[in-house]
């Protein structure tokens, strides 16, 4: 069967199983996007912004575990995707990427809208495809699904030049790859779980740190069961927060910079730290060579280059969580470690992170837990970054996997708009809430068009301090309160601006008007905006400032004493 | 003349996809993360569609473990292996351009003879030297010539194989250190 490259493309997704793909026409794609009234199984939801299309994606791919698609025209299009696939290569999710490019002649002669689409996005993907013929994109395409979601998963482009699109080619959809570099290692060495399984017997005071790769491995009954039959408690890195339920009694919670002062100190007070799907980024070990120095560490991580990268250990196994823990849970021998739960239960209320101060003033953190208690726990929840974003992680109380979704190792402000978006488009099913920071909202707040315009009924409480608060609060802790270029006197009106996109907003300046509005929000049948006015000045703690460790924690507002 | 070195230096060789782009990739992961390369020689492998690089990095042996696992990450590499403590055989080919003179030429071309090396191109003022040997060798020559003035000098870069089995080809071998298949 001769078809063009444009349906080669879109037959190719259909038999990836794609259903929905965000996206925004230019010259460059326009002969693929020609193509799509042909294909009414492929629904497409045009953004107002490139950047959006690739947020989209990835929200999709977090809360499905599917790849999320996204693609755009050349030049401006591809780069305006920049932000998106640099977000999903550093959080590993699953994404494929379609650009478009100038003809095949014009390519190296500066045309219109020509940009070195793989060249720019080779260090942020995992792999690219330049395809030059229309007999090649079939193979791309099922390579690029394959190499984005097995392995370490992340986002894979395939640029494709105008005429490529045009030009007819024999379709037969591939059923296999043909990639001798790339054989993931998916089953743990067994000698290595066994050794992991005797130092979690002989363990003391062992903690689990679970991170994204739990999630994405879809080791959640797995981990449970690690964390149930030797009780072991569970601290959950910022991506890992939802791979366990954060209501379990073994739960301690988030560990690092804004974690539990509770989690960082069992950590530092452990004397084996099980590690899985987790990478020791700088926001959990401080300073690394002072990091859980009495602690051996078992690693299990699928990529090998994360082994060793940041922190030594001394069982490394390189597999595929769920995989590993299979096995792992068969050899590990039921244990208590009752003093060891004990001690953890006590530097809970020893160190009560979690406490809200006592207050009329509306704060984010009692909004964030009156939203927690209002859905049960059990809403989609999407962040941006900042105050708010590590706010959301401490207070609301996880219940189901795959439920918190931020961007984490980027840490993009204006991820909470096209983010939330793509998270309800996969999972129509869930109330999805978007905590937004004031600043991160104004980013990309042009998909709220997008948001009305396809019926998307996300809702979104936006904790308005005025301020780009997390960098207020460096000013305030290591600046001397000098406030340069953060804070925000002229914020739009938001209410009125849900108003002007069609959708139903409500201000609240009143901690009595927080969990009507917030009930208001969700009976409301499509996208709600909540303008919340909170204290402008407060504080995210604990802290451990950055490239510190555990001895230099700030645990209470005090901060005549953090100031230097 | 054979050498064996135990290189100071580590060697690592990797089997790689012969497609447009992939030296881009490979410079690019060492470039980005910061890692030293002190020289890279790329060639055609007795594989068709497979091309065969030779890196000398430097660096401790952790920084050399990541090496060669982010080298094995890329997709297009198919074989790396840490050959540094193996038995290796290991050349580089020089060309060196040294200043002379009716005077100086028959001391230069004594030194040429002791290196083993030979003489390519006379001139007037100048003769052009070609030698092959480890990377000690090439830089005793250079040194010893700058007395002369070196006016130019092009090196290929150091490519290595291990003796015996192999190690850095397709038959598997077990005597070097780092040695991973697949990828991530
Ligand atoms: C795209 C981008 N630009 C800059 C930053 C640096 N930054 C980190 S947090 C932050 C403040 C975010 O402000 P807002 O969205 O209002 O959230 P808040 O901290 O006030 O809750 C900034 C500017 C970033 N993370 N991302
Ligand atoms: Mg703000």
């Amino acid at each position: 069967m001769k078809l063009t490259g444009g349906q080669i493309v879109c037959e190719s997704l259909i038999r990836e199983g794609v259903d929905v793909l965000f996206g925004l026409p230019g010259g460059a794609i326009l002969p693929l996007y020609q193509t799509l009234p042909e294909y009414p199984q492929l629904r497409h939801i045009l953004v107002r912004h490139e950047q959006g299309a690739a947020h989209a994606a990835d929200g999709y791919a977090r809360v499905t575990g599917r790849p999320g698609v996204a693609w755009a025209t050349s030049g401006p299009g591809a780069t305006n995707l920049i932000t998106g696939i640099a977000t999903a290569q550093m959080d590993s999710v699953p994404m494929v990427i379609i650009t478009g490019q100038v003809s095949r002649a014009a390519i190296g002669s500066d045309a219109f809208q020509e940009t070195d689409t793989t060249g720019i996005t080779l260090p942020i993907t995992k792999h690219n495809y330049l395809v030059m013929h229309a007999s090649e994109i079939a193979q791309a395409i099922k390579e690029a699904f394959h190499i984005a979601s097995t392995g370490r998963p992340g986002p894979v482009l395939v640029d494709i030049p105008k005429d490529v699109f045009e030009e007819e080619a024999e379709f037969e959809y591939p059923e296999t790859v043909d990639l001798p570099g790339y054989k993931p290692t998916v089953e743990g060495h067994s000698a290595q779980i066994k050794r992991a399984a005797k130092l979690i017997d002989q363990s003391k005071r062992p903690v689990i740190l679970a991170g994204h790769g739990v999630i994405f491995s879809g080791a959640f009954d797995e981990l449970k069961e690690l964390a149930e039959k030797a009780q072991i408690p569970v601290i959950t890195t910022l991506l890992g927060i939802s791979s366990f339920p954060d209501n379990h009694v073994l739960c301690v919670g988030m560990p690092g910079m804004h974690g539990m002062a509770y989690a960082s100190l069992a950590i530092e007070e452990a004397d084996l730290l099980i590690a899985l799907g987790m990478r020791f980024d700088d926001r959990i070990t401080g300073r690394a060579s002072a990091f859980a120095l009495g602690a051996r560490k078992i690693h299990v991580d699928i990529d090998p280059s994360e082994i060793g990268k940041n922190v030594k250990v001394d069982v490394p196994i390189v597999g595929d969580i769920k995989r590993v823990l299979l096995k792992l849970n068969k050899y590990v021998e039921p244990a208590t470690h009752l003093d060891w739960v004990q001690h953890i239960e006590q530097l809970k209320k020893d160190h009560p992170s979690m406490n809200i101060r006592d207050t009329d003033k509306l704060l984010p953190q009692f909004i964030i837990r009156e939203l927690s208690n209002a859905t049960k726990g059990s809403a989609i929840v999407v962040t941006g970054v900042g105050q708010h974003q590590m706010w959301a992680a401490q207070h609301y109380m996880f219940t189901e996997p795959r439920s918190f979704v931020t961007s984490g190792g980027s840490g993009a402000m204006g991820y909470e708009v096209p983010g939330a978006m793509g998270a309800q488009v996969g999972r129509p099913d869930k109330v999805v809430w978007s905590i937004a920071g004031d600043g991160g909202f104004q980013m990309t707040m042009a998909e709220l068009a997008t948001l009305v315009e396809n019926k998307i009924p996300v809702k979104f409480a936006i904790m308005n301090n005025g301020f780009l608060g997390m960098v207020r609060q460096w000013q305030e802790f290591f600046y001397d309160r000098s406030y340069v270029a953060t804070n925000y006197t002229a914020n739009p009106d938001f209410v009125k601006l849900a108003d002007a996109f069609g959708m139903l907003g409500i201000r609240v300046t009143d901690k009595t008007q927080v969990r009507s509005a917030i009930e208001k929000a969700m009976e409301y049948d499509g996208p709600a905006l909540i303008d919340f006015v909170v204290e402008q000045e407060e504080n995210v703690y604990p802290m451990i400032p950055a490239g510190q460790t555990i001895h230099e924690l700030i645990e209470e507002p005090a901060p005549e004493k953090v100031r230097r | 003349m054979t050498t064996t070195i135990r290189a100071p230096k580590h060697t690592i060789t990797a089997l790689v996809q012969d497609k447009p782009g992939v030296l881009n990739r490979v410079s690019s992961m060492f470039r980005r993360r910061g890692f030293n390369i002190v020289s890279l020689a790329v060639g055609h492998s007795e594989i068709p569609g497979l091309s065969r690089m030779t890196f000398v990095v430097e660096g401790d042996d952790a920084i050399v473990e990541q090496v060669t696992k982010h080298l094995h990450k890329l997709i297009d590499v198919i074989k790396v292996a840490d050959i540094s403590q193996d038995n290796v055989v290991s050349r580089e080919l020089a060309l060196i351009r040294v200043n002379s003179n009716a005077h100086t030429r028959s001391e230069i071309m004594q030194i040429v003879d002791i290196f083993r090396a030979n003489i390519v191109d006379v001139a007037p003022e100048s003769v052009v030297i070609e030698v092959t040997g480890d990377e000690e060798k090439v830089d005793s020559l250079t040194n010893l010539l700058r007395s002369f003035g070196v006016a130019e000098v092009m090196r290929t870069g150091t490519i290595a194989m291990s003796r015996g089995t192999g190690a850095g080809g397709p038959a598997p071998s077990n005597s070097s250190k780092v040695r991973l298949e697949g990828g991530v």
